[in-house]
Formats: structure tokens, C-alpha cells, sequence
């Protein structure tokens, strides 16, 4: 259970980012958060595991002040919270495999990680996750060299080699065309499903919200503005969360 | 009317700015003194035409000469009796005077047959009864012809004498294949000196400035935050582990003077020394994944690390201890390779005295850092009125050890007399300091600890940049004396200024992303850097040790005018010996070795970056 309590975000040079939004996940659920660019969703994510440090409010999970946890604390939360970003945010020039068994830097001993050591079983592992993801026979592949939509899967191999039980999404699929938007959507959906993995996604395409989400979360201008199921976003409540002069693709 | 006016007052403004422009030119000749009276001056434009003909013959090949010299007596005045002339063999180069004698001032002609044709040489007037005298006046050049002969007048010197005198002409011919000159040889020993200098230094000033650069960059060090405790612990921590550090080095060169005495035991040490700091690394980091509870599985590990870290740093020592004496031995039996000895016997000798110095940086990070932990927990654990003492304290007790520990320096720099009264004022005052900074912060806030360290590099940096190589060099021939070592240390001092500060913003400007998505693994900082700084900056750190390489080796062309070594050295001696034909060899060795550096570097980055 994940319980976001009054989160408020204020940016150094008085942006309101996020104004006391409050809203709990249980686990296992698959979240969707909406709302127009600049509305606080990557802002309300990276909260979550303080990649930026809120400005007040509480988040609560599994009965662990995320808020107000020390920096050793902090690193033992984060490697159970699995990021995926937009931009995929892989290092270019490294191997595929290199930029999976990065996600077990908070698990293996430091010393060892400086020289590129890790441990036979986590490789195992990190083949494992990039079979489960397709993406097995690019693992000695410089990053860069793979497509957008096989740069999201090794994204979200790093995420798994975390063991997570929460994964953040950051619009994983804003920067793929819709079919492989579909496919990405469908690696986290298995994931939220077969793991019991709870899944917190900011979304653009209100489809892709209807197929995938049991929830939703809106925000508009730092506020949450709507709370609820899929279905239960309806043309008036698109123009109270999108503006009055949006229309509906897709 | 307001128009016209307007206009007026612009070309006023105009005329004035360009008056102002003239009378600051007008100034600048003026400081500058720009005389062109001299640089058309006849004497001036001699040596100007000398110069330039002497730099376009730069002095590299030279050949074997085979030297003519032939002598004939010459009477000044006429005597009673001209000695017969003993004509001799008229196959070799001979010598005619017309006439044979006369007084002082008058013309006599000089002809010479039989001469290598074509050939150039100095005529010198021997005042003197012996022909081979080395006392000799050049009355000038003769130049033979097509068929060796020549004619050469003169005006017979004021050097009256009643015995025989001479003239003396000696021309030099070439014989055989072109050789290298001596110029060229030595030329090509100092480009060699030059460029391994400028690798040298290249080399340290890297080695040096990749850790600098990432204190140097700002994206890295403004999220590094501490509070007080954390920071005035810290600072504590530093100095204690720096004299243990030291100590530990004394005690460990201590034991190892004593097992010095037999070679094969010194052996077998090292050996096992090593063996076992391995085995115990290996035993405390796989033990570590096991993630039991156990206490001792815990402290075990711990304990084996730190005596496996003591292992390998005396395994260090006697490496290098044996190095020295092994180092020698080599040279002695390997001849021309004797280098490579020397080469083991010196980075023996660099690692024994370095050893210290890493021990005590190593002693003061550990101690600091595990200070600073404890400063950590004292602030999760203590309620905020005890922090707020605790942080008052400890904030005055590192105040004054750190005014101390200046204090210290400033008066072994300045000689001050009175110490004791001094460092009493000096750590009362950093006292106050840390009293105050206590006061004006809450417990627990976070002071921005990064930004201060990232200024403090920046600022330090840019002071040694601005010094420039060649200034360091002088300084560096009073610390080592005169030759190319200076040279490296004075190249790689700045070297690593510079490329300090070139690399941290090359770490300033990598993509974000990847770091974030690093540290959302739960990764620590410097597992970030490993993983997600280093793989982005790799390329521009190559290119830019290449191109500071080619600075380098630029450099260090001139490095030798202050005396640190390389073709410098050479190059101002011909200079300043008029040596202009030697010196243009320098300049043209110069000038190939820095295109070809060029061509390489080039080359280099499109292969590999």
C-alpha cells in the first residue's frame, strides 16, 4: 500500500508543481496518472522515490516514511521501486547487458560494482529478464544501437533485475508510435499482472488508459482533480481535466 | 530641428570616438615603440638577410671533408735576399705571389692552380716563421674556378718582420655520402627527450585530474548535502586519520627494514602477503551477499577486509623495497636495455614514497567518513535540544583543529615567533567560527557541502592554471635541478589544471538521464559515477588528453628555456650562441613533430572516439 498524503512540490523559483495531492494505491493495482504536460506528472512520480525531494506532504509505503527516510534508507526503499522513463535514459555507450545489471547496483556489494563485478547469478538473472522482455539477443549490443521500442524493453529489464514491488513509468510510451506503444504497455501489464507488481504509469492517450489501467488518477496544474475508474472519465470530466478547448484523439 | 540637431550631436559623437580611437593607437606606438627608421637601418637589414639564410639552411646533413691547405712564404719588407723559391710538384694546388714581397699597405696579387675546382675557402696571413701556426688573420675567401684556379688581391698588413711570414688558404672538400651533422643527431636525441616528456606529463596530469574533475563539476557535487554533525565530525575524522595513516607507514617500513635481511624470505613475504590480502578479499565480498543476520557473519567480513587491506598495502611496500635493489641488478646485466632496470629501480622508489602519502589521504577518507557516518546517525538518533549541543560543540572543536591546522602552516611559512600564543588565537577564532555557523543553523538542515568543495576546486584550479608552464618550470629546476624532469613535473602540475577544469565540463554537460535513472536503482554515488558518468565522458576525456598531449608537446619545445629539459634547451643555446643554422634545425624538428602529433591525435579520436 502506498499512501501519498498532502504531497506539495515547490521548485526553487516558486513553481507550484504539486499542491497538496493526496491519493493511496494498493498494492498490486496498476495506476494510471493523467493530465496535460506540465501538470506535475513526472514531478508527483519522482516524489515517490525522492528522486526529487518534495517540498511537503508525507508518502507512506508499506508502513515506511519514504519522506523522511535517511540516505541508507533511502538507497534500500529505491531498489525496490523499479524506474522506467520516457527518454528510456539508458547509457548509450554501454552494453545492453551492462545497462540491465545496473539495476542490481543497490543490491550487490559497492567494491565489487566498481570494477564491473557482478555476481554469476545476477547476470543469470539479467538474461532471464531480457529473454522475458525479447530482447536476449541484443545483450552484447551497444545501447544506442537498438530501436526506441527495444531501448523502452532493456528500460524495463533494469527495472525487473530490482525484484521490485513498485514500478514507476514516466509516459514509457510517449516516444513510440502506438504499435509499439501496445507492446511496451503489454511487458508492464504482464508484469502488474503475473508479479503482483503494483504499477503506478503516467499515461497521454486515454485508450491506452482504458486498456491497461484499473485506475485513475488526474492532475491539472499540480492538483488532482480526479480520482476513479477508467470508464468513469466521461466528456465532462475530459474538459474539466484536459481544458475546455481539448478534443479526444484515439 | 530636433532631427537636425540630433544628427549633429551623432556625428559629434562619432568624430569624437574616433579621435579617442587615434590618440589610443597613437599611445600604443608610442609604448610600443614601432620604429620603422631602424628596421630600414643598413646594419639591420645585414643581419636581417644573415639570419634568414642561415634559418633556411637549417644545418642537418653533413659530409666527410678532406682539407687542402697550402702555404706560401711572404716577406714584409723585401729582404737583402729572396730565398729561392722551392717551386714545389705542379700536380698538387700551389700558391704564386706577385710580387713575393713589399712594404706594408702595398698590393700583392695571389694566385692559386691546381685547386679542387669550384670550391670556396678562407685565406689567412700567418704572422709567423712556423706555416702551421694556429695564429692567423683571414684576409678573405677565395673561389676557385672550373679549373681550380683563382686570383685574389690584397694589401699586405702593417706586420713588418725580418723573418719569413706566410699566407696560408685552406679549402675543405666534400668527399663521400651525406651524413647526419652532429647538430642533427643531437637535435634528434632531444625531439625523442621532448616527446616522452610531453607523455610523461601528459600522463600524470591525467592520472591526476580525473578525480579532481568530478569535485570540479557542478551537477555532481550540488545534491552533496550534510548537516553540521556530519560535517564537523568529518572534519575531525580527517586529521586523526591522516597521522594514523602516517604511522602505519612508519611501522610498516619499520618491519620491513627488518625482514630485509635475506632476499628469497623478502620474496616469499610478498608472495604470501599478496596471496592472503586476495583470499580475504575474496572471502569478505562474497560473504557479504550471504545477507545473514548473524553478527559475526557481519563483523567478520568487516575485520577480514580491513586486514586484507593492510596485506596489500605491505605487500606494497615490500614490492617496492624489493623493486629497488632488483631494479639495479637488472641494469647492471642488461646493456643497452639497462633503462628498463632504472625504469623498476625508479617506480620502486615512487611507490616507497608515495606510500605514505596514499596511507594518509586513505587513513583520513576512512576516518572522515566514518566520523561522518557517526555525525549521521547522532542526527537520526538525538532529539533536537541535545543536537543543537552536540552541534555547537562539535562545530567548535573542528572550528579550531581546522584554524589550527592553518595556523600551523601560516607559521612554518612566516617563521612567526611566539607559536603557542599564536595557534591559541588562531583556535579560539575557529572556535568562534564554528560556534557561529552552529548558531545560524537548524540541526539537521542540510548545508550544501558539495558546492563549497566544488568552489574550492574551481578556485584553486584556475589559480594553478593561470601560473603558466613556464614559470613552473623555474620552480620546478630549484625543487630538482636543471633537466627534463623538471620539465614533467612543471608540464604535469599544469596539465592538470587544465584538464581538470576540461573535464568537469565535459561531466557537466552529460545527459541527466541516465544518472537519475542510476540513482533510482538505489545505486550509491560513486556507483553512479562508475556507471552512469564515466560511459558518457569516456569519449571526450580521450580527445582531450590527445589534444592536451599536442599541447604538451608544444610545451614542452619550450619548456627548456627556463632549463626543464627537451629541444628548448638546445634551441635557446643556438640562439643566444648565434647559432642560427643549428637553431633552424630545432625549429624545423619542432615544427615536424608538432604537425605529425597533429595528424595523429587526429587520427586517433576518429579511430577510437
Amino acid at each position: 500500500m502506498l499512501t501519498v498524503t498532502n504531497l506539495t512540490k515547490i521548485y526553487p523559483g516558486g513553481v507550484l508543481a504539486l499542491d497538496r495531492v493526496s491519493f493511496a494505491v494498493p498494492d498490486g493495482q496498476f495506476l494510471a496518472v493523467i493530465g496535460l504536460s506540465g501538470s506535475g506528472k513526472s514531478t508527483l512520480l519522482r516524489c515517490i522515490n525522492r528522486l526529487i525531494e518534495p517540498t511537503d506532504g508525507q508518502i507512506i509505503w508499506n508502513e515506511i516514511d519514504i519522506t523522511s527516510a535517511s540516505e541508507e534508507e533511502l538507497r534500500t526503499i529505491r531498489r525496490k521501486i523499479g524506474m522506467v522513463f520516457q527518454h528510456f535514459n539508458l547509457v548509450h555507450r554501454s552494453k545492453v547487458l551492462t545497462n540491465v545489471l545496473a539495476g542490481r547496483l543497490g543490491y550487490i556489494n559497492p567494491a565489487w560494482s566498481l570494477i564491473n563485478h557482478f555476481p554469476k547469478e545476477d547476470v543469470q538473472k539479467a538474461f532471464r529478464q531480457m529473454d522475458r522482455v525479447g530482447i536476449a539477443d541484443k545483450a552484447y549490443q551497444r545501447a544506442d544501437e537498438l530501436s526506441g521500442g527495444q531501448q523502452q524493453r532493456v528500460g524495463i529489464a533494469r527495472a525487473l533485475m530490482q525484484d521490485p514491488q513498485l514500478i514507476l513509468a514516466d509516459e514509457p510510451v510517449a516516444s513510440l508510435d502506438p504499435v509499439l506503444a501496445h507492446s511496451i504497455m503489454k511487458i508492464l501489464q504482464e508484469i502488474n499482472k503475473e508479479d503482483k507488481v503494483t504499477v503506478i504509469c503516467s499515461l497521454h492517450f486515454l485508450d491506452l488508459v482504458h486498456r491497461y489501467a484499473d485506475r485513475v488518477v488526474a492532475l491539472k496544474e499540480g492538483q488532482l482533480v480526479f480520482e476513479g475508474l477508467p470508464e468513469e472519465i466521461d466528456d465532462r470530466k475530459f474538459k474539466e481535466i484536459y481544458g475546455k478547448d481539448a478534443e479526444r484523439v484515439g | 530641428m530636433n532631427k537636425k540637431s540630433a544628427s549633429l550631436w551623432k556625428s559629434f559623437r562619432i568624430g569624437i570616438l574616433i579621435l579617442a580611437a587615434l590618440i589610443v593607437y597613437a599611445y600604443g606606438f608610442q609604448v610600443t615603440k614601432v620604429n620603422l627608421g631602424e628596421f630600414r637601418k643598413e646594419s639591420r637589414q645585414e643581419s636581417r638577410v644573415r639570419v634568414m639564410r642561415a634559418l633556411a639552411r637549417p644545418d642537418i646533413f653533413a659530409y666527410q671533408q678532406v682539407e687542402t691547405t697550402v702555404v706560401v712564404p711572404l716577406y714584409i719588407p723585401c729582404p737583402a735576399e729572396i730565398p729561392q723559391n722551392t717551386l714545389t710538384d705542379q700536380s698538387q694546388p700551389y700558391l704564386i705571389l706577385t710580387p713575393a714581397c713589399g712594404k706594408p699597405g702595398e698590393e700583392i696579387k695571389v694566385e692559386g692552380f691546381n685547386f679542387p675546382p669550384n670550391l670556396k675557402g678562407p685565406l689567412y696571413f700567418v704572422p709567423s716563421s712556423d706555416p702551421a701556426d694556429k695564429l692567423a688573420l683571414q684576409k678573405g675567401n677565395i673561389q676557385a674556378d672550373s679549373q681550380g684556379h683563382f686570383v685574389f688581391s690584397f694589401k699586405l698588413p702593417d706586420r713588418l718582420s725580418d723573418q719569413v711570414q706566410y699566407l696560408r688558404v685552406i679549402v675543405r672538400q666534400n668527399v663521400g655520402l651525406p651524413h647526419f651533422s652532429a647538430t642533427a643527431i643531437e637535435t634528434w636525441n632531444k625531439i625523442i627527450e621532448t616527446i616522452f616528456l610531453a607523455l610523461l606529463a601528459t600522463t600524470i596530469g591525467t592520472l591526476f585530474s580525473i578525480p579532481i574533475s568530478f569535485f570540479a563539476a557542478r551537477n555532481l557535487m550540488k545534491d552533496v548535502k550534510s548537516s553540521v554533525t556530519q560535517i564537523a565530525l568529518s572534519l575531525l575524522g580527517w586529521p586523526f586519520g591522516v597521522f594514523g595513516g602516517l604511522i602505519l607507514a612508519r611501522w610498516m617500513g619499520e618491519i620491513n627494514s627488518l625482514i630485509r635481511a635475506n632476499i628469497f624470505f623478502s620474496i616469499g613475504l610478498t608472495a604470501g602477503c599478496a596471496l592472503a590480502a586476495y583470499g580475504l578479499l575474496r572471502y569478505a565480498f562474497f560473504h557479504r551477499s550471504g545477507n545473514s543476520s548473524f553478527g559475526w557473519r557481519l563483523i567478520v567480513p568487516q575485520f577480514a577486509q580491513m586486514i586484507a587491506v593492510l596485506l596489500t598495502v605491505q605487500s606494497f611496500f615490500l614490492i617496492s623495497q624489493l623493486g629497488i635493489p632488483a631494479g639495479m641488478a637488472i641494469a647492471t646485466h642488461l646493456g643497452k636495455m639497462a633503462f628498463l632496470g632504472n625504469f623498476i629501480t625508479q617506480l620502486s622508489d615512487l611507490m616507497l614514497t608515495s606510500l605514505p602519502a596514499v596511507l594518509a589521504i586513505g587513513g583520513g577518507a576512512v576516518l572522515g567518513s566514518l566520523f561522518g557516518n557517526l555525525g549521521r546517525k547522532l542526527n537520526e538518533r538525538l532529539s533536537i535540544h541535545a543536537l543543537k549541543v552536540v552541534d555547537f560543540l562539535l562545530a567548535m572543536l573542528a572550528g579550531a583543529l581546522l584554524c589550527l591546522i592553518i595556523a600551523a602552516v601560516i607559521g612554518w611559512l612566516y617563521e612567526i615567533p611566539n607559536l603557542g600564543r599564536f595557534y591559541l588565537i588562531a583556535s579560539g577564532l575557529g572556535a568562534i567560527l564554528g560556534a557561529v555557523l552552529a548558531g545560524l543553523t537548524k540541526p539537521r538542515q542540510p548545508l550544501p557541502v558539495g558546492l563549497a568543495i566544488y568552489t574550492i576546486t574551481r578556485t584553486v584550479l584556475n589559480a594553478v592554471r593561470s601560473i603558466e608552464a613556464l614559470i613552473m618550470a623555474i620552480v620546478a629546476v630549484i625543487w630538482v635541478g636543471i633537466g627534463p624532469f623538471a620539465g614533467v613535473l612543471a608540464l604535469g602540475l599544469h596539465t592538470i589544471a587544465s584538464l581538470a577544469k576540461l573535464y568537469s565540463e565535459q561531466v557537466e554537460s552529460i545527459s541527466p538521464g541516465p544518472l537519475e535513472a542510476v540513482m533510482a536503482t538505489g545505486a550509491t554515488r560513486l556507483q553512479t559515477i562508475v556507471y552512469a558518468v564515466i560511459p558518457q565522458i569516456i569519449p571526450p576525456y580521450i580527445s582531450f588528453t590527445m589534444y592536451r598531449w599536442d599541447i604538451n608537446v608544444r610545451m614542452s619545445t619550450i619548456i627548456g628555456f627556463a632549463g626543464g629539459g627537451g629541444i628548448g634547451f638546445l634551441l635557446i643555446q643556438n640562439i643566444n650562441l648565434l647559432n642560427y643554422r643549428a637553431a633552424s634545425t630545432q625549429m624545423l624538428a619542432i615544427a615536424i613533430v608538432v604537425a605529425a602529433m597533429d595528424y595523429f591525435s587526429s587520427w586517433m579520436r576518429e579511430k577510437y572516439v
